[in-house]
């Protein structure tokens, strides 16, 4: 490890290179910004320190060149657009590096008002882009932050890049703050829903595992990755003898694991052969290919489709979307395809909150059962997300999105004329349920239209009135909505619904609506959040970083003034036991005195309105909100509603 | 935390016996008082305020019902995720104000007169 004593011993040595201009190191880092991913870098040349005070024995007290520079580095070579961070000292000297030598662009400082928010913007940031935002925190009160939206992150699979400071030498820390602020195992508490940590003791040692991390974290099943950065390794300068080992490594990122080739075969025979065959897909599509891969499978087949949201897999209103018949359909079918499933037992069982907990199948005996998810290569122990143990029949421990290709055209090559046109038959009858859902669906918004409090299919479908012809994108949905937004809207592009949290950890929608709202800015993307009160309560110093940073979103609230999920939980427990449930509101409300929000986010710099309680003043409402987001800005209507 | 709960809205519907209404087996209620108790007994917790019913916590309930008794039955002992309210809870009386709240929801307007819901 470079510290500070060996920096004075190198010193020493260095007259000749102390006197390199400051400027040339900033240009050295400039090209090496310019190298893509995946193609090498040399590192910039080392710059000594420049400057030795005479009154002080010598001792250097500038330095131009500090190991924090060639992080950015890295960090650009990995063309990270921003970095998401609440301010904090143990990583003041990379903070440093990145505004100054790194020009303050990718990546961008995106300044937070709490570690859950930064990692949670960046959760959402990558669920609209495609590639993962990094985020800077201390390793210790920053992590313990950030630790709730690490681990929805690692429950959606999705990769967050995070570096957190440390302070490793105990004999160079300063008193006080800086020993609370420091950890022998920083990566120790988020361990276990993380996929990978490294502390590195050297600049090399951390361009290397910096690689190792980006192609760790993007391979499915993605998940966040942790590097800790020793204060002293960001801060102090580079000594010649590291000097001459500092090179970036090539990036080569891995390709996604597919489906064994007999399985996939074994698959395409039980699928070509069923009945009444459903593919159920929850985080299947990755990336826009994923959602075309998914309408070649399902149309080869003429198979109904369950989009169970968590990603858009599968356009809405394609007639073999049949998300809105799902339970009829699972108990018909007699072969289903799970890809990505989070919970495929919930997904074919059922199981009663009584006072005696039952369960039961809800598939016919015989059902065959094909599951293909990247999960089945990393599960861990510690918490339990992975869900009851599904009974299946093919297991493919593959990425869905990957093998689907592969799957598709085994079954073309099994579909024989006679079966041609028994499936085109079966899509016909499933165009017909899909157009009778959709109607049922209208007709069922209708109840309570005129409602006050506002009733969310109201709520949902006049926002939808004023975004359908703009390229809108629906990047949270923190409050539950009764699933109006799949039933109602027609989506069909990957970023217009981001899914959910993960780890159902409130506090997620309004930092991941800002981050990725942060992503669809560039292209011009109508950002949308269905903003949950609760979840706005958690950290509300987002709003005021989406106002800094002028990122335009139109968050829409679900006011219900409850912790609604935790009302209706009070009632089964107080019902259970015979009591009644006048009191069920303690602890679960969130009223008197209600919670003015359109102030708080006023307060914020944020444009605001509401409390909104009469529907026929939300459409106007919406349409003076859209002024504002179009010219680049944040806004928030606060609605009151309905519980769901 | 938030813990999901899954209503099985499906199931209560399909375990639920089917509508019939005998007159006779209706007992007359207080659609007023029933509106109150509607809120206070947080049957709009899942159902919602006007009884309108939600895809992912309990189904609309009016304006048309199923039978009293069906409605009294299932309430008291149901078969799905509904918590049971138990006559020590929900008194026959106030039960049948429930049922008069629900009856009297006014039926909704014609999807086709609503510009929102009939454009795509």
């Amino acid at each position: 490890m470079t510290n500070r004593r060996d920096f004075l011993r190198s010193a020493a040595v260095t007259g000749a290179a102390a006197l390199v201009p400051a400027g040339e190191a900033l240009h050295a880092g400039r090209d090496a910004s310019l190298n893509p991913p995946g193609q090498a870098a040399q590192a910039t040349a080392p710059v000594a320190p420049r400057e030795v005070d005479p009154s002080d024995g010598g001792e250097v007290i500038t330095t131009d060149r500090p190991g924090g520079d060639f992080m950015v580095d890295v960090l650009k070579t990995l063309d990270f657009e921003f970095v998401a961070s609440n301010p904090g000292s143990s990583f003041r000297g990379i903070h440093e590096s990145i505004i100054n030598y790194g020009g303050n662009s990718k990546p961008e400082f995106i300044t937070c008002c709490h570690e859950e928010s930064a990692v949670a913007m960046a959760h959402g940031y990558f669920k609209a882009e495609g590639k993962p935002m990094a985020v800077l925190c201390h390793g210790t009160v920053g992590m313990q932050h950030a630790a709730m939206a690490i681990y929805n992150a690692y429950c959606d699979r999705v990769p967050v890049y995070i570096l957190a400071g440390n302070s490793l030498d105990a004999t160079l820390r300063r008193p006080g703050v800086e020993w609370a602020h420091s950890v022998q195992d920083a990566a120790a508490m988020v361990r276990d829903f993380i996929k990978w940590d490294d502390q590195p003791i050297s600049l090399p040692h951390f361009a290397e595992s910096a690689m190792r991390a980006y192609k760790i974290a993007m391979t499915p099943p993605m998940m966040p990755v942790l590097l800790v950065l020793d204060g002293g390794l960001q801060e102090d300068p580079i000594s010649h003898e590291v000097t001459s080992r500092l090179r970036i490594p090539k990036l080569t990122r891995a390709t996604p694991p597919q489906g064994d080739s007999g399985a996939v075969a074994e698959a395409a025979q039980l699928l070509v052969n069923a009945r009444n065959p459903v593919i159920v897909a929850d985080r299947a599509a990755r990336t826009p290919a994923g959602v075309q891969r998914l309408i070649e499978l399902a149309e080869a087949l003429q198979a109904p489709v369950i989009d169970q949201g968590g990603r858009v897999n599968f356009p809405s209103r394609h007639p073999l979307n049949q998300s809105g018949n799902a339970r009829a359909l699972i108990a018909d079918a007699d072969v289903v395809l799970g890809l990505e499933l989070t919970d495929f037992w919930g997904t074919v069982s059922t199981v009663r909150d009584g006072l005696t907990r039952t369960s039961r199948s809800v598939v016919k005996p015989g059902t065959k059962l094909i599951s293909i998810t990247a999960l089945d290569l990393a599960t861990k122990g510690n918490y339990q997300d992975f869900q009851r143990y599904p009974e299946v029949d093919v297991a493919m421990a593959a990425d869905a999105e990957a093998t689907l290709p592969a799957l598709t055209e085994a079954c073309k090559r099994l579909i024989t004329a006679d079966k041609r046109s028994a499936f085109q038959e079966r899509g016909k009858r499933l165009a017909d349920a899909h157009k009778t859902a959709l109607e049922r669906a209208r007709a069922e918004a209708a109840y309570g239209w005129d409602a006050s409090p506002i009733s969310t299919a109201r709520l949902t479908m006049e926002l939808w009135g004023q975004i359908k012809k703009e390229d809108w994108s629906l990047v949270a949905e923190s409050g539950i909505m009764s699933d109006w937004t799949a039933r109602l809207w027609n989506r069909d592009k990957h970023y217009q619904s981001l899914g959910g949290s993960g780890g159902a950890g409130v506090g997620y929608g309004a930092p991941a609506a800002v981050g990725a709202a942060l992503a669809n800015k560039k292209h011009g993307r109508l950002s949308v959040t269905i903003q949950g009160d609760g979840d706005f309560l958690y950290a509300p110093g987002v709003w005021w970083t989406a106002a800094h940073h002028r990122i335009p979103l139109l968050a829409v609230m679900h006011n219900n003034r409850a912790y609604h999920q935790e009302v209706m939980h009070l009632q089964r427990m107080a019902n259970r036991h015979n009591r009644g449930i006048t009191r069920a509101h303690i602890g679960t409300t969130i009223d008197d005195p209600n919670v003015d929000f359109a102030k708080i986010a006023q307060g914020m710099g944020v444009h605001a309105q509401g409390p909104i309680t009469n529907p026929n003043d939300l459409g106007p409402a919406i349409a003076r909100a859209l002024e504002v987001v179009k010219k680049g800005e944040p806004s928030l209507i606060d609605v009151v509603t309905q519980p769901r | 935390m938030m813990l999901v709960v899954v209503a099985s809205v499906a199931a209560m519907r399909a375990q639920a016996p089917p509508a019939q209404s005998p007159a006779t087996a209706t007992p007359s209620g207080n659609a007023d008082e029933g509106k109150k108790l509607f809120v206070s007994y947080g049957c709009y917790q899942c159902h919602g305020r006007e009884a309108q019913g939600s895809s992912s916590t309990g189904p609309r309930l009016g304006p048309k019902p199923i039978a009293f008794t069906a409605f009294s039955r299932y309430v008291r002992r149901p078969t799905g995720q509904m918590p049971p309210y138990t006559v020590k809870v929900v008194s026959d009386t106030d039960m049948a104000n429930i049922y008069a709240f629900v009856q009297n929801r006014p039926s909704p307007a014609a999807v086709q007169s609503i510009p929102l819901l009939r454009e795509p």
